[in-house]
């Protein structure tokens, strides 16, 4: 018998034939009750908690705000920015550079799918919009655009929202532990520097 | 006692990192010794706990949240082989390549084959406790590829040439000097009068350590706290980005998930991202969740493998009462409230599952035969209930303890001639108090026993077992007289 059928197998004599699948109860809180505004306050107020920069580009200068925060350097952006977001001198990434490239690149510029306020979560899906994973794994800084329309205030709304099967990263704040005595370090191995740009 | 309404699966394979090699009370001793580590780990638990508890309390709907996680397992567990199947097919369908293991050696022999038709002499690793559990790092070691434990406090673990202690934060027993001290040993071109045991610079260490292993890493092995069988989901949920390099960089992926972490639907995920991150490190969200859907042509590995392991999980879904055992989600919670694990911390249990949660998991996955170091462990608790209120899934860890114990001690008869101290004991008292005289004369002798006793301890050294039980216990004074005496003094015949 392979292990595939024995492994089922077991799994079947186990529960016997009487196995009974309760209906989950779902009365927890699935939407929330805040204003769009009072969200937008809300994200900022956890992302801040997290260490992460916010800078308010609501006003429309989204090239401004990203020229005032990128750095000197070589920076790329994921290929599906509006190009009216892009302040110039920023890179388009083609989906060449390796691990090692992108080692060595000064920081990165992606959009965003979801935000989640309640806990300061914000999602990347892999569209042409947030770029490919390693694009904001690897290099030091990651700029994130989040469009305030984009912002829910449940983790259930956000989920909601999301395309499954596309590989997604949620990041709550920048790369973190607690492993030594429990004390909180930011900066480990993803980005050190998470830069929110809110539009 | 065990009410196995199913054929129970076999156990988990001797060589699966889940037995200690001397009971708990021998283990615990050891570590009750080592004020250092009371210290470490009386501080870290008392951090944590607090953080659980801020977090916990701003939610309104916990109570919700926790009854919806507990029916989403007890569910999936219903309909386990249907789920599997479903997993599978849609792992298959979007590129990835689905194994089955009976045990630990049949998983660790695949992971090793993979690894090495990709020709790697090392691999990276995301912190994972099935990975743990069959003892994957020694398997790949013997046949001659290096594993990378990337997790900072599984790196401490690895360095040390330690093992872990705690689920979470493997790393637990280790304070930050010597951290640094084993930081100076094992990691080259660290200056020692540069390096200070700060948080962030040891973390900046590792960091620097690390990097160069991921830019040029061909395979990286993880483990999945969720898989979702409706889309064929893998979910990883961590906080120092390590998860990210190992799931993103190497062009192949090996992922190690018990068949217990199944999950029906993508809609299940709203649930559990909520309860997890809050009951283990204390945040309303960790830092990175990962998921991922067999492969994504130009991001990410190209080649996608997803080992499913029972390793003695149809042993314990056999028990329905048991059963729960496999709801955990490895938050840890229950280590941390723990008064008994933060007394002796994890490696008195001998199991890579320590605390409440490993009491009751290990004994059920490798099974108790009257003599293995494990049978101890369902006694490794004072049924206090604190990790039941904590837990996320609400799996009732005291009343399955109790239940074990009951479990050991038929167990115990079954393999001994010779009945235990403890049952010969219970069967004189229940010979006393089955007849009414006899229990009135019993009341009086004891009290012939008051004048060996001098303030709580007996005068004269007892013999064994007897000196065991009074090693770190007083004997309660008995009183002048017996309750029936009082009764007969002060009512006369008014019974």
């Amino acid at each position: 018998m392979s292990a595939r059928d024995e492994v089922l197998r077991r799994v079947r004599d186990a529960l016997g034939p009487d196995a009974v699948a309760p209906e989950a109860p779902r009365t927890y809180a699935t939407t929330g009750s805040l204003t769009a505004a009072e969200r937008v306050d809300l994200l900022v107020d956890r992302l801040v908690d997290y260490r992460a920069a916010v800078v308010d580009a609501r006003d429309g200068g989204v090239a401004a705000a990203l020229r005032s925060v990128l750095p000197q350097g070589q920076v790329l952006h994921a290929p599906g920015l509006p190009q009216d977001w892009l302040p110039g001198g920023t890179e388009p990434d083609d989906g060449t550079p390796g691990p090692r490239e992108l080692d060595t690149i000064a920081g990165v510029v992606t959009g965003s799918v979801t935000a989640i306020a309640l806990t300061g979560t914000i999602v990347l899906d892999g569209s042409p919009l947030c770029g490919r994973r390693s694009l904001s794994l690897v290099p030091d800084l990651h700029v994130c655009i989040v469009r305030t329309q984009d912002i829910v205030e449940t983790v259930p709304e956000g989920l909601a929202r999301l395309e499954p099967t596309r590989p997604l990263t949620l990041i709550s704040g920048p790369s973190a532990t607690s492993d030594i005595e429990l004390n909180r370090v930011e900066g480990v191995h993803g980005p050190r520097t998470l830069i929110v740009v809110l539009v | 006692m065990s009410t196995f309404l199913g054929m129970p699966g076999p156990p988990a394979s001797p060589d699966s990192d889940l037995t200690g090699t001397r009971p708990f009370p021998a283990a615990a001793r050891d570590a009750l010794g080592n004020s250092r580590l009371r210290r470490n780990l009386s501080n870290a638990t008392g951090i944590i706990r607090g953080k659980r508890a801020n977090v916990v309390g701003e939610v309104a709907d916990w109570e919700e949240l926790r009854e919806a996680g507990a029916a989403i397992k007890a569910s999936a567990l219903a309909r386990l082989p249907a789920l599997l199947e479903q997993l599978e097919e849609q792992v298959t369908a979007r590129g990835g390549v689905v194994h089955w293991a009976r045990d630990a050696d049949e998983a660790n022999r695949i992971v090793v084959d993979l690894a090495r038709a990709k020709d790697a002499t090392e691999v990276v690793k995301v912190k994972s406790m099935a990975t743990q559990e069959i003892a994957l790092n020694e398997a790949l070691e013997a046949a001659g590829i290096t594993p990378i434990e990337t997790d900072l406090a599984e790196l401490i673990v690895q360095l040390a040439h330690d093992k872990p202690s705690h689920i979470l934060v493997p790393a637990i027993h280790r304070g930050r000097a010597e951290i640094r001290e084993i930081f100076l040993k094992r990691m080259p071109g660290l200056d020692p009068d540069l390096l200070t045991d700060e948080p962030a610079q040891l973390a900046a260490a590792a960091r620097a350590y690390l990097r160069e292993a991921f830019l040029r890493a061909k395979v990286a092995v993880s483990g999945a706290n969720f898989g979702v069988a409706e889309t064929g989901t893998l979910t990883v949920v961590e906080s120092e980005g390590n998860g990210r390099m190992c799931l993103t960089l190497p062009e192949t992926l090996i992922t190690v998930m018990g068949i217990e972490k199944v999950l029906p639907t993508w809609r299940d995920l709203e649930v559990f991202l909520q309860l997890l991150p809050r009951s283990s490190t204390g945040e309303r969200m960790n830092p990175y969740t990962s998921t991922w859907t067999g492969i994504t042509p130009g991001d990410g590995p190209q080649e996608f493998h997803l080992v499913l392991l029972d390793n003695g999980r149809t042993r314990v879904l056999a028990d329905p009462d048991g059963r729960s055992a496999l709801h955990c989600i490895r938050c840890s919670a229950c280590l941390n409230v723990c008064p008994v694990y933060e007394r002796t911390g994890g490696h008195a249990y001998g199991s890579v599952y320590p605390g409440p949660i490993g009491a009751i998991l290990s004994p059920q996955l490798t099974g108790m035969t009257g003599d293995s170091p494990n049978d101890s462990l369902p006694y490794a608790s004072s049924l206090c209930g604190a990790c039941e209120e904590v837990c996320p899934v609400k799996i009732p860890i005291p009343a399955q303890l109790v239940r074990l114990r009951a479990e050991h001690t038929e167990a115990h008869a079954d393999s001994h001639r010779i009945p235990s101290p403890e049952a010969a004991s219970m069967r004189a008292a229940a010979w006393i108090m089955k007849d009414a005289k006899r229990f009135a004369r019993a009341g009086r002798s004891a009290r012939l026993s008051r004048r060996g006793m001098r303030r709580g301890r007996p005068a004269i050294p007892l013999p064994p077992p007897l000196s065991g039980w009074v090693a770190s216990r007083d004997v309660p004074d008995l009183p002048d007289e017996t309750f029936r005496e009082w009764w007969a003094r002060t009512r006369g015949d008014r019974s």
